[in-house]
């Protein structure tokens, strides 16, 4: 991660008091800015305050949804955004992600997980605002100008259907993808969550070394799938 | 009707279709009469039919030691016969376990022995049907019951063993196997038919080539009849119009008289040659409570005929049979009356009126038509005019004299101013007196004593019988006139009085029935309600069953707490559950039984089954008022199983809502602390010396406060999963109630970090007869529940007497109770308002569990003096020590 300029400025929304203490020494360990809010009321006000780089948001909060906040968020300087989730939150979570949220962590959770969602959210922003049109490590290279993929130099030949997927799974590299939002990328919208699995599948065995064990295509199970470079 | 919905396929003939494909086919091989060869064509199409695989068992063949039809049988599968009282029969249930694909049974009109499951052979047959076995039969047309009577006309015999019409007309198939009567009577010369001198007989009479004639074109006619109806079955399912004659209805007339049948069967057929719609219709007078048990038996049997010939049946409760058919035929649009006529003298009817001719004057646009009776029937037929009246009882008698004698001293001082004749009236008034309170046979004794005493005491010359003036005898013979009339008259209204009176107890044992129908909840509370009506009205043993899930049958209710129906007795009423028929006493199955059993219908299905036991059996009517009792009940019935199947779907779905909430507290409330350990403890791993001491030292303070958070929350987890399990054992001992409050106090002083806990124990309380353990337990919960959801003011822990007994009292300042949940803020998983994530949920639930363990009560009020809750552990006056 190249060092920033200026300090990032961390916006912490939960409301129980103990999340927040380990949140904000952890990002300001990170060399964040943290503002705090228990409540969807004071994030509402901390967001008029300032701008943000990272928006960490609990999904039930007592007074509402913290999902509601990426509006006013995403028209003040569009940070990245994190949503914390229960384990009976799965829905609000799906929808939070298909609303544009970049990721999600799913309580409890460790700082380092944390720390890894938060750093991958901010890379795919910056890679968004002009970032390398081309992956590449050595095995496998995608260049998403030209349409063209390589695994060990070979044309794996996938279909015009593969392609689109794994097009847009490197396009949001590091991010999670919904179902929905990879079902958007055939255009055609007859297809199930289903015939995805099945296409993600032909995908793997042809770019992956061990398709049973993935390691570029992940699976978020019951959210969607994660390019990971 | 519109025309469209007549055209359209009737859902009742598409049913019709559909359930005779389930059912087993019916073929009937129909001759003219015996000898014909119907045994023989049936055993040559079974032997044809077993060439081609089919499964044929013969269930019986009546060969009549003929050699050809015998050679035919032979290899052929033969259910043995079982004895029954020294009868062989056919086993039924041998056929019903074998289950061929067809079973061949001759003569469907054989009469089984007694004590056989049903009394006919075609009812056999209908069982065979409703298992899915194919059935063919042979059957002669003398034994059709509809032509009964014609065939008995032509022939001079009346052949007993009948098969309803409905029978024949429910046949798949009828096969008419015929032979020109030359023919016949050959075979029958050759012997083929009878032994030599049977046959001679039988050739001189049955057979008489006339009678063969006209039995063949009885035979004949029935077969076309019966081709007619299939097509036009076949044009109805295919919603073809039907040709009925446009709103054609007949109602036949029924008495208790022998020739009711007849009259039964006559408009059986012009129904069917009019195809129209019949019904048959007994009035039920102030007469019908004295007819003999033969005549009633005689009734139902022709009101059952009725109902096997197709008719649709109902006892009427009336004064006067002209008036009450009349005013039911043109409630039910009939367009023609049948009755039957019995032969009677003019003065007979110039005197009793007859209800032909009231038919025929009053009948306005219905038509009448009345059959003649048999002569024989009529003259066999016990005085019917006389047996409207009660007979002569002692103690009428007794009163018919003492009504003279009283009569005799009044006329006595009259006498000295008074005309001798005038004296008639009050003898009169005696006669009209006696007829009223006595009925008819009283009246007429009081009139004969009346002229008696008359001409003794009062006519020229006095105290002898003879009579001198001509005028007195003309006074006599006038009041002997007028007597008798008064009688009459007087004799029937009593009985009109009679009628309506039952009719009344009829419609007051229905109101009844149904107040305590309505007010039912259960389905055991409708069956009882029925069991102790019907045993009131009949004065009968009563038990109502009722249908336990598709096939089975419970007791749901009897006339007595201790009567339980017999294991024997319950096959049967399973029997009438399962059929829909009524089976026992009385009925067409099992009719040897103690019991009746009539099914309990609703519009969709049969509920249950109600059975009545009774030295006599029960007579049409009552078991036709059974009936309405039943179609009452059976609906309520209906109703308490929906409300009750509905009441257990609620509180399954309430028991699925507790584990809901359960699941989502223990998801969010162990949770939401590990969340909070896991992070600082992370934390601090990962970034330990980039932290300062401060935050290290605020990262590991939450570490505790989160587990100490969940260790309550586990604690009080495994309370209330203690106290579910009936675990909890209340130690109970005089506990000091300034104690528990000062330990309860201390004990919170952790939790309540700048808040004010104060105490307040009412100076000289007695010891409380509690558990200590439990009691600190449920004071603490309530405290640290006021301390979650009551604000942010003081808190106040207090005992005191209240009402003879001990309150520990809770106390905040906060926003207090929202409206509604003074009642169910005990619950599980009822939160109050408050921050979420505070609370379990769980706390006020241990309290009201432990309360009751130690039998205190818990309850929650705002309270009165300032905003707030208030929360009281009550404990009685008898805790006290």
């Amino acid at each position: 991660m190249s060092a920033p300029k200026r300090r990032l400025q961390a916006l912490v929304v939960d409301d129980e008091a103990a999340i927040r203490r380990f949140l904000r020494s952890t990002l300001v360990a990170e060399d964040f800015d943290v503002k705090e809010a228990g409540s969807v009321a004071e994030a509402r006000t901390a967001i008029k305050d300032a701008v943000y780089d990272l928006a960490v948001l609990d999904l039930g909060l007592p007074d509402g949804n913290g999902a509601d906040l990426m509006q006013e968020l995403g028209s003040s300087g569009a940070p990245a955004i994190i949503v914390l989730s229960a384990l009976d939150d799965e829905t609000r979570k799906v929808s939070a992600l298909d609303g544009g949220a970049d990721d999600f962590v799913s309580k409890p959770f460790g700082v380092p997980e944390f720390m890894a969602r938060v750093r991958a959210a901010l890379r795919h922003r910056l890679q968004m605002q002009g970032g390398a049109p081309i992956f590449d490590d050595g095995r496998l290279s995608v260049d998403l100008v030209r349409r063209i993929v390589r695994v060990d130099g070979a044309d794996p030949k996938l279909t015009p259907r593969e392609y689109a997927l794994l097009h847009e799974l490197v396009t949001h590299a590091g991010k999670v993808l919904t179902h929905r939002q990879l079902l958007k990328a055939w255009l055609s919208g007859e297809a199930d969550v289903q015939a995805l699995r099945v296409h993600i599948r032909h995908v793997r065995q042809k770019i992956e070394i061990a398709p049973d064990r993935p390691r570029y295509v992940t699976t978020e199970p019951g959210v969607g799938y994660r390019f990971t470079g | 009707m519109s025309h469209e919905e007549e055209r359209r396929p009737s859902p009742d003939a598409l049913l019709e279709q559909a359930k005779a494909e389930t059912r087993g086919k019916l073929k009937i091989y129909l001759g003219a009469a015996p000898g014909v060869g119907k045994t023989y064509e049936m055993l040559s199409d079974a032997r044809k039919r077993r060439l081609t695989g089919v499964d044929v068992v013969a269930g019986v063949i009546e060969t009549h030691g003929r050699s050809e039809t015998m050679a035919l049988a032979e290899g052929l599968e033969i259910i043995p016969k079982r004895k029954l009282r020294g009868v062989d029969e056919m086993d039924l249930d041998a056929l019903l376990v074998r289950k061929p694909k067809v079973a061949l049974i001759d003569e469907l009109a054989h009469r089984n022995a007694d004590g056989s499951r049903h009394p006919k052979r075609w009812q056999d047959v209908d069982e065979l049907l409703a298992a899915g076995i194919d059935v063919w039969s042979t059957l002669n047309v003398q034994h059709i019951e509809s032509l009964n009577d014609i065939v008995a006309r032509i022939t001079r015999v009346r052949v007993r063993e009948t098969v309803p019409d409905a029978v024949l007309e429910r046949a798949d198939a009828i096969e008419l196997i015929d032979l020109t009567p030359e023919e016949l009577i050959q075979r029958l010369r050759e012997g083929k038919v009878y032994t030599p001198d049977q046959a001679q007989r039988a050739l001189r009479h049955y057979f008489a080539p006339g009678n063969l004639s006209a039995l063949r074109e009885l035979a004949m006619r029935r077969a076309a009849d019966r081709i007619d109806e299939q097509v036009r079955g076949l044009r109805q399912a295919q919603g073809e119009s039907a040709p009925w004659a446009a709103g054609e209805r007949l109602l036949a007339c029924i008495d208790e008289r022998e020739a009711s049948p007849e009259v039964v069967r006559h408009a059986k057929r012009r129904a069917d040659q009019a195809k129209a719609q019949w019904l048959a219709v007994h009035v039920e007078t102030g007469r019908s409570a004295r007819l003999t048990e033969i005549q009633r038996m005689r009734l139902a049997e022709t009101l059952r005929l009725a109902e096997r010939l197709g008719a649709e049946t109902a006892t009427l409760p009336g004064a006067q049979v002209a008036d009450t058919l009349l005013a039911y035929a043109r409630e039910q649009n009939v367009t023609q009356i049948i009755v039957g006529k019995a032969h009677r003298s003019l003065v007979f009817e110039a005197i009793f009126g007859s209800v032909v001719r009231q038919l025929i004057d009053r009948a306005g646009a219905i038509a009448i038509e009345v059959v003649p009776e048999d002569a024989a029937h009529s003259s066999r037929s016990p005085l019917p005019f006389l047996s409207p009246w009660p007979a002569l009882t002692s103690r009428g008698a007794a009163e018919a004299v003492s009504m003279t004698a009283a009569a005799t001293l009044v006329a006595w001082p009259l006498d000295a101013w008074l005309n001798v004749s005038n004296l008639t009236l009050v003898y009169l008034a005696a006669v009209l007196g006696s007829a009223l309170t006595r009925g008819l046979w009283a009246g007429l004794l009081t009139g004969f004593a009346s002229a008696l005493a008359f001409n003794w005491f009062y006519t020229d010359p006095r105290f002898t019988f003879t009579v001198a003036d001509p005028d007195n005898v003309l006074a006599i013979l006038a009041f002997t006139g007028a007597a008798l009339v008064v009688s009459i008259l007087a004799g029937r209204a009593r009985q009109q009085t009679l009628s309506a009176r039952s009719e009344a107890r009829t419609s007051r044992e229905l109101f009844g029935l149904g107040r305590m129908l309505t007010s039912a909840t259960t389905e055991d509370e409708a069956a009882s309600a029925l069991a102790r009506y019907a045993a009131r009205a009949f004065d009968v043993e009563c038990v109502v069953l009722a249908r336990v899930g598709l096939g089975g049958i419970r007791q749901a209710g009897a006339s007595a707490p201790d009567l339980v129906l017999p294991e024997v007795d319950m096959a049967a009423a399973k029997w009438t559950l399962d059929k829909g028929e009524p089976t026992g006493r009385g009925a067409d199955t099992l009719p040897g039984a103690r019991w009746l059993f009539l099914p309990l219908r609703t519009r969709r299905l049969i509920a249950g089954v109600v059975g009545v036991a009774r030295l006599e059996p029960l007579s049409p009517a009552e078991r036709r008022r059974l009936g309405s009792m039943g179609d009452q009940t059976a609906s309520a019935m209906e109703r308490a199983h929906i409300a009750q199947a509905l009441e257990q779907s609620r509180v399954e779905t309430e028991a699925e809502r507790l584990r809901g909430t359960m699941l989502a507290s223990l998801s969010h409330d162990l949770k939401t602390p590990i969340a909070g350990i896991l992070g600082a403890a992370s934390s601090l791993r990962t970034y330990g010396d980039k932290h300062d001491m401060q935050t290290q030292r605020a990262l590991l303070a939450s570490i505790e406060d989160e587990a100490n958070r969940m260790q309550r929350y586990v604690s009080k987890l495994l309370d209330m999963t203690r106290l579910e399990a009936g675990s909890i054992q209340a130690h109970i001992e005089a506990v000091e109630p300034a104690d528990v409050i000062s330990a309860v106090a201390s004990r919170v002083q952790a939790l309540a970090t700048g808040r004010n806990v104060t105490t307040d124990v009412e100076p000289g309380l007695p010891m409380v007869r509690a558990d200590a353990a439990l009691l600190d337990q449920s004071l603490a919960n309530l405290v640290e529940n006021a301390l979650v959801h009551g604000g942010t003011g003081p808190i106040a822990i207090r005992a005191q007497r209240r009402d003879g007994g001990l309150a520990f009292e809770v106390t905040d300042e906060g926003p207090g109770l929202a409206p509604g949940d003074e009642g169910r803020i005990f619950d599980r998983f009822v939160r109050g308002a408050g921050p979420v994530g505070d609370g379990t949920g769980l706390g006020l639930a241990i309290v009201k569990g432990f309360a009751g363990l130690m039998g205190a009560t818990a309850s929650a009020r705002n309270r009165s003096d300032r905003r707030g809750a208030a929360f009281v552990l009550t404990f009685p006056p008898d805790a006290l020590t």
